[in-house]
């Protein structure tokens, strides 16, 4: 293989991940058709394969693949257009009057562009879609993976994957959901649907649902490369930077989670040297700035997802200060009344006031539906039960969390503990 | 611009135990919508209670029987309908929004066009 040829295919590669939403983005506006599009942007970044190693990768090739992809488009619309005509279209609203069949390449259609990425990503994120079927359309079509690649993300079939993107897909035209930005009165609601897609998409990296691997790196990296787009396209709300904020102070412990056997270590016992600093640096700065724009907002509070940043910042501390956490959650239990918050601020109530008044307060959690299956509780509950010497109690508890857990380094941790008591 | 139906399911014991005042706030609010879409609502029907409904399902060996109720008992009912025309399904919801209802909700569904006939069906946008 020539030294161009790797040049090229590492160009196409790094294309791939950096301007894939941008190009197909722009194609569906000319061919009106999810799939279609898709299409057409494959060819193109195959094209860009064949013809990079011999022409030399151009100066923007997130341009050169666009038009090719936009060409193609239009060859096809023009020579299929009366079988066009029976296919239920994209609802497209026209955008300063430009028509794609019309305008020649040297039109400054560029200027709208960064618009057509957040048309795409809030079609895929429409609430009307179900919340696997938004994650799944924006990891195929904003982060332009495999259809195989999200069914391994989230331990599905590909058949049952590829059946559940076609579908959200048939929805989407049939239905008429637009492609389109949702106006500024419905902007924040919209906001906060497409960040609760690209948190499901980060958590499940985070921590495997099952699986050996304790996270799985390629959904973190989506996620962040994600949020940070959209940081650069709705940055004026701070919840999108509240987000950004959270995925790297979080994911700056990512290369200390797991010790050199591979066995889970505790966010107290982590090698604070390992932690990567940098991203600890550009987080807090985030959330600072996420929650001092929140405040300038008259009678706005921080949102949920400021707040679990600032959360995630006080755990990156030199020390970690459980009274601060303890205000935090508070905090968050009024903006996100979850009992998964409650579970947590019971965490940082042990630590403060001891591990009984802590137990207290999971009291009423136990019989809460949503967290029937939820195997942190169980842990929290032995965890606290192991601390206050209530063995027997401790071992039910860790046997009930080592049910409910499928990822294995989790269960190992789990094991361990359950036979040190 | 596409058609949707919009079905209203509401719990029917409400109906029935609303007092006069919310049973002509209801009303109202179902006039204020009527006036405020006249251009958009193509049809829509309030329907008795479920328990004037026939259901008619077919034997298997050639004849129907007929039983007395809804299709589908469930807490809230069908009890009525608004078929809109509405550019997108945004545009849908943003109506259904302002239906009123005591403690049910509402269904948006599109209304498919049929294309074996392209070109004349009504609803095919181009």
């Amino acid at each position: 293989m020539t030294a161009e040829t790797v040049t090229a295919e590492a160009a196409v590669a790094d294309a791939h991940r950096r301007e894939w939403a941008f190009v197909l983005a722009a194609t569906v506006r000319v061919t009106r058709d999810l799939d279609l599009a898709e299409e057409c942007v494959q060819d193109a970044y195959a094209k860009a394969l064949e013809k990079w190693p011999a022409d030399g990768v151009p100066a923007a090739p997130g341009a050169w693949l666009t038009t090719v992809a936009r060409n193609r488009a239009l060859d096809l619309v023009r020579r299929d257009a009366t079988l066009r005509r029976r296919l239920p279209l994209l609802v497209v609203d026209a955008l300063g009057g430009e028509d794609p069949f019309t305008d020649g390449p040297e039109d400054p259609f560029w200027a709208g562009a960064p618009d057509d990425r957040l048309r795409l990503i809030f079609t895929c994120c429409h609430p009307a879609l179900a919340i696997e079927a938004q994650v799944a359309l924006t990891l195929r079509l904003i982060c332009g993976l495999t259809t195989a690649e999200v069914a391994r993300a989230f331990l599905v079939g590909e058949a049952t994957m590829a059946a559940r993107i076609t579908r959200a897909k048939k929805k989407i035209s049939t239905a008429g959901i637009p492609y389109r930005v949702p106006s500024a009165g419905e902007l924040p609601a919209r906001t906060r649907a497409v960040l609760e897609v690209v948190h499901l998409m980060f958590t499940t990296g985070h921590t495997a649902p099952a699986g050996e691997r304790l996270l799985r790196g390629d959904l973190i990296d989506r996620a962040l490369d994600l949020t940070r787009m959209l940081n650069c396209l709705l940055g004026t709300d701070p919840e999108v930077t509240g987000l950004l904020a959270l995925i790297l102070l979080t994911d700056a412990r990512r290369g200390s989670r797991l010790d050199a056997e591979g066995r889970l270590v505790l966010l107290a016992d982590q090698d604070r040297t390992r932690w990567d600093h940098d991203a600890i640096a550009e987080g807090r700065a985030l959330v600072e700035d996420a929650l001092r724009r929140s405040s300038h907002r008259l009678r706005r509070r921080p949102g949920r997802f400021s707040l679990m940043a600032a959360i995630a910042a006080v755990h990156t501390g030199e020390t970690t200060d459980w009274h601060e956490l303890l205000g935090l959650y508070d905090l968050l239990l009024e903006t996100w009344p979850s009992p998964v918050v409650a579970l947590n601020r019971a965490v940082a109530l042990s630590f403060t006031d001891g591990p009984g008044p802590a137990l207290d307060a999971l009291t009423p959690l136990l019989s809460d539906p949503r967290l029937a299956s939820y195997g942190y509780l169980s842990a929290t509950r032995a965890d606290l039960l192991r601390r206050l010497g209530r063995l027997p109690e401790a071992r039910d508890a860790y046997e009930e969390a080592l049910l409910l857990t499928e990822n294995q380094p989790e269960r190992a941790f789990l094991a361990e503990r359950l036979e040190a008591l | 611009m596409s058609q949707y139906l919009i079905l209203i399911y509401d719990d029917e014991a409400a109906w029935d135990s609303a007092d006069e005042r919310s049973s002509a706030d209801m009303l109202e609010g179902h006039y204020a919508f009527g006036a405020r879409h006249e251009k958009d609502v193509v049809g829509a029907n309030a329907l008795q209670p479920t328990a004037t409904a026939t259901s008619v399902r077919p034997d298997g060996s050639g004849g129907f029987t007929i039983t007395d109720g809804p299709f589908v008992e469930t807490k809230e009912a069908l009890g009525g309908y608004y078929l809109v025309e509405a550019p997108d399904l945004d545009a849908a919801i943003a109506m259904a929004r302002q239906i009123p209802v005591f403690s049910g909700g509402l269904e948006i569904r599109p209304i498919l066009v049929h294309t074996t006939t392209a070109g004349t069906g009504g609803g095919n946008r181009p």
